[in-house]
């Protein structure tokens, strides 16, 4: 019996005999491969980005907006109020914390340094909501608010600008022309995915917001109000809840749509989460007909190598080859051909994945997972479909195959 | 014992809508160390008779024993064995096979039976050497001359060790000249080295060379002779 050492000499010699020919034949694989580890590349990495996303925004949290389109001029004025918040945290369950928002861009000055922010008014929940982590000084505490004191704590950007080097904490900044303490600075989140600067913001107590800063005192008028649940799961519970004691608390019939609206921002991102799921999960179809289509024209070559050498079948029968050494020669000339394809695909694999995630502006994420998987499946391709060539071949007749002209 | 003794054998093969026999009862005996050649026009059944006898093919009824066993007792893989270890070939169109090294085609049949790569190697050389190609050993079919490639053939067919060396129309293709050589090898290896040689030709004087002639007509032997006149045996 010969060796397989021997056979894959015998074969590589073959398959070298026609360079042109054996790598155009595995470019069906190379392709296939090259598009699984894209694909997964660029999926994991857009994955990522999303849960770095999540984790920027803080998780399992949603939005309540008024819904101004339909303000009716016969109901109540409606827009969301502070006692909504507040209601919002008493009688839902499942909820972490709630933070009303009152937003306006303001000047913010300190000896000559003077920054446009956008200021946010909120309770101490906004922290929580948002997950902010304070690195110096403190963060806002309920006295704040019911007091409506003076106080501020400084996104990282605001406390850069204002104050360099110096320590922010504990000196009087102007909003607009009112006088802030600063109390505290938040730990800096960076960039997010739009490029837009999170950690340009200063946070004041709701209370002198509106006394202060957006006039809305006596209303208890607030932009949003952000909501944390105690899981993704329970958000969608949790908004069911909203929506009923809203609508209650707002008097609207039943007949009449809500005067305000509800953004799971978790589940939007989780639904993009899915799409990008989706989306790898197509490629990874394509992929597998790609990889069936390569393997279809390896057999496609294989079978017509196997008759155009036919003779050399029947020589190597006739000096005492055996049919099992015959289909092997052609099953490793196949397998040879599928592998050699899958490294390719995985070195263009590897390329695109990083070219297409500069583009998308995430990073790839490489599993070895993934490249153990492809060069099984385009091995599994080559044994698959080698295998009836080979066996073909090993069928001859030695008398027919030397005869064959 | 005979070496090869085939019992009544024939053989058809499937033409068209019907079958056609072209052996119609062959039987004979072949000694170890004998020079045997088959004659007779194309059809009569002379290289289908070989072929059976190289276990290349086998026959429709009747019996084929080798060394005294029934051959068609033996499975593919046992046949390949057979003609791996025991029967050298070589055919009109040499059957070299191209873009591959003299020496790695002598080669080939010992990487069937499991020789090592340096015994391989040596081995070839010894038997290229023995055909006069001691210089060519690294050239390609396609740059060897005719009479070059058949002796590659040769060198082919005894590098084994196999005990017969079975030759269909080995000086086909050749000049008058270069088949007197190739035949005079022939006579050396079955004088010197004992090979059983079984030839099939047409020609007479390539016939000539052998010590015994069979003769073959419409699927059977009409004549079985000792050569009395082997031609070039005083030269070996």
């Amino acid at each position: 019996m010969i060796s397989t050492v021997e056979i894959v000499k015998v074969s590589g010699r073959a398959l070298l005999a026609n360079k042109m020919r054996s790598f155009l034949t595995t470019l069906g694989i190379i392709i296939g491969v090259g598009a699984v580890i894209a694909a997964y590349a660029v999926g994991q990495g857009a994955n990522s980005v999303i849960d770095k996303q999540i984790s920027m925004l803080g998780s399992n949290f949603m939005y309540v907006f008024p819904d101004r389109s339909s303000v009716s001029s016969f109901s109540n004025p409606r827009y969301l109020t502070v006692s909504d918040a507040e209601a919002i945290e008493r009688e839902c369950s499942g909820v972490v914390a709630v933070a009303p928002l009152a937003e306006t861009t303001a000047q913010a000055i300190y000896g000559s340094a003077n920054w446009s922010a956008e200021v946010s008014g909120s309770t101490p929940g906004f922290s929580v909501v948002r997950e902010w982590l304070v690195e110096s000084g403190r963060d806002l505490m309920d006295g704040d608010i019911r007091s409506g004191s003076k106080v501020c704590v400084l996104g990282y950007t605001v406390a850069d600008k204002l104050f360099g080097e110096e320590e922010p904490v504990g000196k009087v900044i102007r909003i607009r022309t009112v006088p802030f303490t600063v109390v505290g600075v938040f730990a800096s989140k960076g960039r997010s995915m739009g490029g837009y600067d999170q950690d340009d913001f200063i946070l004041v107590p709701i209370t002198t917001a509106q006394r202060r800063l957006t006039r809305n005192a006596n209303t208890g008028r607030v932009g949003a109000i952000m909501v944390k649940g105690v899981s993704m799961k329970a958000l969608n519970y949790l908004e069911i809840q909203i929506n009923d004691l809203l609508r209650e608390r707002h008097r609207i019939r039943p007949d009449r749509p809500n005067d305000f609206s509800v953004m799971n921002i978790s589940q939007i991102l989780d639904v993009r989460r899915k799409a990008t799921q989706t989306m790898s999960l197509l490629l990874g179809a394509i992929a597998a007909i790609s990889l069936i289509v390569g393997g279809i024209g390896i057999m496609n070559i294989m079978l017509v190598s196997v008759t155009e050498r036919t003779r050399e079948i029947g020589i190597r029968m006739a000096v005492g080859a055996k049919s099992g050494d015959i289909r092997l020669q052609f099953l490793i000339e196949a397998l040879s051909l599928s592998l050699l394809g899958g490294v390719l695909g995985i070195l263009l694999g590897t390329a695109a994945g990083i070219g297409l995630s500069a583009i998308m502006n995430s990073p790839p994420v490489f599993g070895v997972g993934s490249i153990v998987l492809a060069f099984v499946f385009s091995a599994l391709v080559g044994v698959g479909f080698g295998f009836y060539p080979a066996w073909k071949a090993s069928l001859l007749n030695p008398i027919d195959a030397l005869k064959y002209e | 014992m005979a070496l090869l003794e085939l019992r009544e054998i024939r053989k058809s093969f499937k033409m068209g809508g019907g079958d056609l026999e072209v052996l119609h009862g062959v039987s004979l005996l072949i000694e170890k160390g004998e020079f045997v050649a088959m004659m007779g026009p194309s059809g009569s059944g002379k290289s289908t008779t070989m072929n059976i006898l190289g276990c290349l093919d086998v026959p429709t009824s009747g019996d084929y024993l080798l060394e005294g066993k029934d051959v068609a007792t033996l499975d593919n893989d046992e046949l390949a064995t057979i003609r791996n270890r025991m029967i050298g070939f070589v055919f009109q169109g040499f059957n070299l096979l191209p873009r591959t090294s003299a020496l790695a085609n002598v080669e080939m049949p010992m990487l069937y039976s499991g020789v090592g790569a340096r015994e391989r190697r040596r081995r070839a050389r010894e038997a290229l050497d023995r055909m006069g190609l001691g210089d060519r050993m690294n050239h390609d079919p396609s740059r060897l001359s005719g009479g070059q490639q058949q002796r590659v053939a040769i060198a082919r067919g005894i590098v084994n060790r196999a005990p017969i060396l079975m030759a269909d129309e080995p000086t086909g293709n050749l000049d008058t000249k270069t088949s007197d050589e190739i035949m005079k090898l022939f006579q050396d290896l079955n004088v010197n080295e004992g090979i059983t040689i079984v030839l099939v030709t047409h020609e007479a004087d390539v016939a000539a060379y052998a010590r015994r002639i069979l003769r073959f007509r419409d699927g059977i032997i009409i004549d079985d002779e000792i050569n009395a006149r082997v031609r070039g045996a005083d030269a070996v």
